[in-house]
């Protein structure tokens, strides 16, 4: 095949990349500025899809160029597998680009506005550059662009203190994850004598194999935000505007699955060790993080760490994977695989549509704290059923696609269970469907807690009573479109679910076989069951409920319910995270109370910091910094000191060089 | 020949001394005028028949090293009305010493080097040393810029002593870069002067300490 799907992308990504520019050339807070960054990011990221779906379809394409630096040449790739993953990518940066037409209007934010499409628009084809690399350079230089333009995207608003340390932590944390990676591609040019990411047989027996898996296990799962790496993800995602957060969460995150998953397809075989160690990543982050979820009060850091929660699922999926082609069991192995991947596109979809409504919630509200909303369903009728939708599919239950690829996954668990000799290897993918039962209630939890606490009841304060409106038409689009895409999947999964088997295919390269195709058949049947189920279990409750009337009852004396009498936030929360108190490490301070009732004043409170950032990389650090504020002594600022440290250096030099 | 050189030489590192030892700048100043007058004249006794182009070199070496730059800086010290006093870091007695011990070390150091036969028993090596450490000595322990540039001309002799171990060997290309570097040093320090005493209507260096971070 020609190179054409290449030569479509590379249009669409260079569409993308100056979508921004011509709004550079006009006035800020211009109508024209956002028209024009959103028409031409709309049309390049169709294209994009386009090529996508082309390249799904079809067999891989490469191109070379030639290049001055060391490494002699640009590869491009293109196989189903960078296919699988731009998709992705181009929808949820087209409909965030929509959705920023209203959200983020020029005429609003004449200061920024213009800066962040630039941005937004060089993020977008910077990702699409990392899923196309074919060698380690354009792979990094890919990497760099989206690491630098997220960090002008975190900190669109230039102006608020807390955007700028969100985009410090993030920026000080992405260029860890290069150095890591830098040193990875070097031990795996070392390894396989090539720059090439393409399938190597001497990379299985290379002894650099494993010091290179736990290079990328730590730099790809920096930019994943695997627990403990996952510093950077709630400030930024809480910080950025909306539409950015969903960027980072749905496909920014997924660069680091991405890379994993690339590096994985080099393999020519999978040790049990790496499967095991995958999936106790898996498990880690997705309960952690969905339990540090549930301890949060603003909304956009509750929906971040659960990114954190489904990058734990999605590396459970891989790791069920590896440990099926360790234990040469295709079977599990494609289905994990496949639920693993297509969890990358779920959670693109579903994580966007929350954001997408949350940030709909906060440009009408001003405020991101779940306990100072309330009652908002009333009057946000469409943006209330699209957080509704996707809180449904977040927590992984039918009808919606969360379910489809967890369901997957849990195959893959059950049937590793059902193979009597497998061993560690079978234990490990078979801890997998529990984790993923427990990650999934402990999800309904915080999303009953986030949808009733901001929807339900009545609000809580200035910012829910203020003069609400539903989402614009731009907001409401997009958000429509993501449901409706969850609802496809879900509700189709067969298509969803043929085609992350073929990206999966692309991952196993030959060691793929017919295997397990039973299993995808067999879904198809699944939703609607489902569906039907759900209808019986409807109509049966509302035959059984019975006929209501307005009366007054017996009210506990509590008649006179105002909102103060709600549940909040965190007292929805409190028992769960009581429980799980080790984890989360919660901030009370409780008053100490004299009488009955708290004296003027008393209030108890209670936080959540972030356990690996706020307990323990913070404070080491500071101590670091005042260890080494003892060399300031060094820096004296005379002449003559500088000048000794020269003679001393000198000297120092030349006794070392007599001594040889 | 020979012992005239090495008479001119030890008159140099005596210099040295004396630039350490004394509490007047003018002395310091003087002390780097004579040392730059004794390592002039060396190359006239040190090479055996001295060339036309040497003698010229000489000359404008010892100009520069004796009259021009010591003059300057005597204006400089009339102009600026400061104290005629070094103001050292270190003391004058320890700093005396330690060149003393400084001045034997380079002593064994040159013994130990692999020179050439024919320089292997002169004093060059060790003086020339002993002088550079002479230099950093004062460009390190004293706290007005004018004793710093001194430390900065003795700094210079020593160089200029050191070189004429190479002059055979690459004869103009050392000495015209010796004397631009001294040029350059002194306009450097110069400039430096001026903007302190502008700013900060001192010329001790010790204030420069408000420029750091």
């Amino acid at each position: 095949m020609t190179p054409t799907t290449l030569e479509l992308l590379a249009v669409a990504s260079a569409l993308v990349a100056f979508s921004g520019l011509p709004g550079l050339l006009l006035p800020a807070g211009s109508r024209a500025v956002q028209r024009v960054a959103t028409w031409c990011h709309v049309l390049g990221c169709a294209l994009g899809v386009s090529a996508a779906a082309l390249a799904l379809a079809g067999s891989p394409a490469t191109a070379r160029f030639a290049w001055p630096l060391p490494s002699g040449a640009l590869t491009f790739a293109l196989d189903r597998l960078s296919a699988f993953f731009l998709v992705p990518v181009f929808v949820v940066s087209g409909l965030g680009s929509v959705y920023g037409e209203g959200y983020w209007a020029e005429a609003h934010h004449p200061k920024n506005g213009r800066k962040l499409r630039c941005f937004y628009g060089l993020a977008t084809a910077g990702l699409a550059l990392v899923m196309v690399a074919g060698d380690a350079w354009s792979f990094l230089v890919g990497w760099e662009i989206v690491s630098l333009a997220a960090f002008f995207l975190v900190t669109t608003d230039q102006d608020d203190a807390a955007a700028l340390r969100a985009g410090w932590i993030y920026l000080v944390s992405a260029h860890a994850g290069t150095l890591i990676l830098f040193a990875m591609f070097a031990l795996l040019r070392d390894a396989t004598g090539a720059w090439l990411l393409a399938p190597s047989v001497a990379l299985g027996s290379s002894p650099l194999l494993r010091p290179i898996l736990l290079l990328a296990l730590a730099g790809f799962g920096l930019k994943a935000g695997v627990i403990p790496l996952h510093i950077w993800i709630p400030d930024a995602h809480a910080a950025a505007p909306s539409h950015v957060s969903a960027l980072l969460s749905g496909v920014v995150l997924k660069m680091g699955i991405y890379g994993l998953v690339r590096v994985l397809s080099m393999l020519p075989a999978y040790p049990t060790w790496l499967g095991l160690a995958l999936v106790a990543l898996g498990i880690t982050s997705g309960v952690l993080g969905v339990i540090l979820a549930l301890a949060q009060h603003d909304l956009k850091r509750l929906l971040a760490y659960h990114s954190i929660e489904n990058i734990g699922i999605i590396l459970i999926g891989l790791g069920v994977g590896v440990l099926g082609m360790a234990q040469h069991r295709l079977d599990w192995a494609v289905l994990g695989f496949a639920g693993g991947l297509l969890h990358v596109w779920n959670h693109a979809a579903f994580k966007s549509l929350l954001f997408y409504s949350a940030g709909a919630v906060i440009h009408e509200t001003g405020t991101r704290e779940i306990d100072a909303l309330g009652g908002l369903f009333r009057r946000m009728r469409f943006t209330g059923a699209a957080f509704l939708v996707g809180a449904v599919a977040i927590c992984g239950l039918p009808p919606l696609n969360g379910f489809v690829s967890e369901w997957l996954i849990s195959l893959a668990s059950f049937r590793a269970l059902t193979n009597a000799s497998g061993g560690v290897a079978m234990l490990g993918a078979a801890a997998a469907a529990p984790a993923l039962a427990l990650i999934g209630a402990l999800a309904v939890a915080c999303f009953v807690k986030a949808f009733s606490a901001v929807f339900l009841g009545t609000p809580r304060g200035p910012h829910a009573t203020r003069d609400v409106a539903d989402a614009s038409r731009s907001m409401r689009f997009s958000m429509g479109a993501l449901a409706l895409s969850c609802a496809v999947i879900g509700l189709w999964p067969n298509g969803a679910a043929s085609v992350s088997r073929r990206a999966a295919d692309a991952l196993l390269g030959t060691n793929a076989g017919p295997a397990a195709s039973a299993d995808l058949r067999a879904l198809g049947g699944m939703p609607l069951f489902l569906l039907a189920l759900i209808a019986v279990a409807g109509v049966a409750g509302m035959a059984l409920m019975r006929p209501t009337a307005l009366t007054t009852t017996w009210d506990c004396g509590y008649g006179s319910g105002g909102p103060r009498i709600q549940y909040t936030a965190s007292s929805f929360a409190q028992m769960l995270v009581r429980l799980f108190r080790w984890a989360v490490l919660p901030d009370e301070h409780r008053p100490r109370l004299k009488g009955p009732f708290p004296a003027a004043g008393q209030r108890f409170e209670s936080h959540a910091p972030d356990p690996a950032l706020d307990r323990a990389l913070l404070p080491v650090f500071a101590r670091g910094r005042s260890l080494l504020g003892l060399l300031h002594v060094i820096q004296a600022g005379r002449i003559q000191a500088y000048l000794l440290y020269i003679v001393v250096t000198l000297v120092v030099l030349l006794a070392w060089s007599w001594s040889w | 020949m020979r012992e005239a050189a090495s008479a001119v030489l030890i008159l140099a590192v005596t210099m040295n001394f004396l630039a350490l030892g004394t509490s007047n700048l003018k002395a310091c100043i003087r002390a780097a005028a004579l040392q730059g007058l004794f390592v002039s004249a060396f190359p006239l006794l040190f090479t055996p028949a001295p060339s036309l182009r040497l003698l010229g070199l000489v000359i404008v070496a010892g100009t520069v090293k004796a009259f021009v730059i010591p003059g300057m800086l005597y204006r400089a010290l009339r102009e600026v009305h400061i104290k005629h006093e070094v103001e050292p870091y270190l003391g004058l007695v320890p700093s005396v010493l330690l060149l003393a011990v400084g001045t034997g070390a380079t002593t064994l150091f040159a013994s130990r080097l692999p020179l050439l036969p024919a320089h292997r028993d002169l004093l060059v090596v060790p003086v020339a040393l002993s002088t550079l450490f002479a230099g950093f000595l004062l460009l390190t322990t004293r706290r007005k810029a004018i004793s710093q540039v001194t430390g900065y001309l003795i700094l210079e002799n020593g160089i200029f002593v050191f070189a004429q171990l190479l002059h055979e060997a690459m004869p103009a290309l050392v000495e015209v870069g010796v004397l631009l570097d001294l040029l350059v040093g002194i306009f450097v320090m110069g400039i430096v002067m001026n903007h302190i005493q502008r700013e900060f209507g001192s010329l001790d260096t010790g204030l420069l300490s408000e420029l750091r971070d």
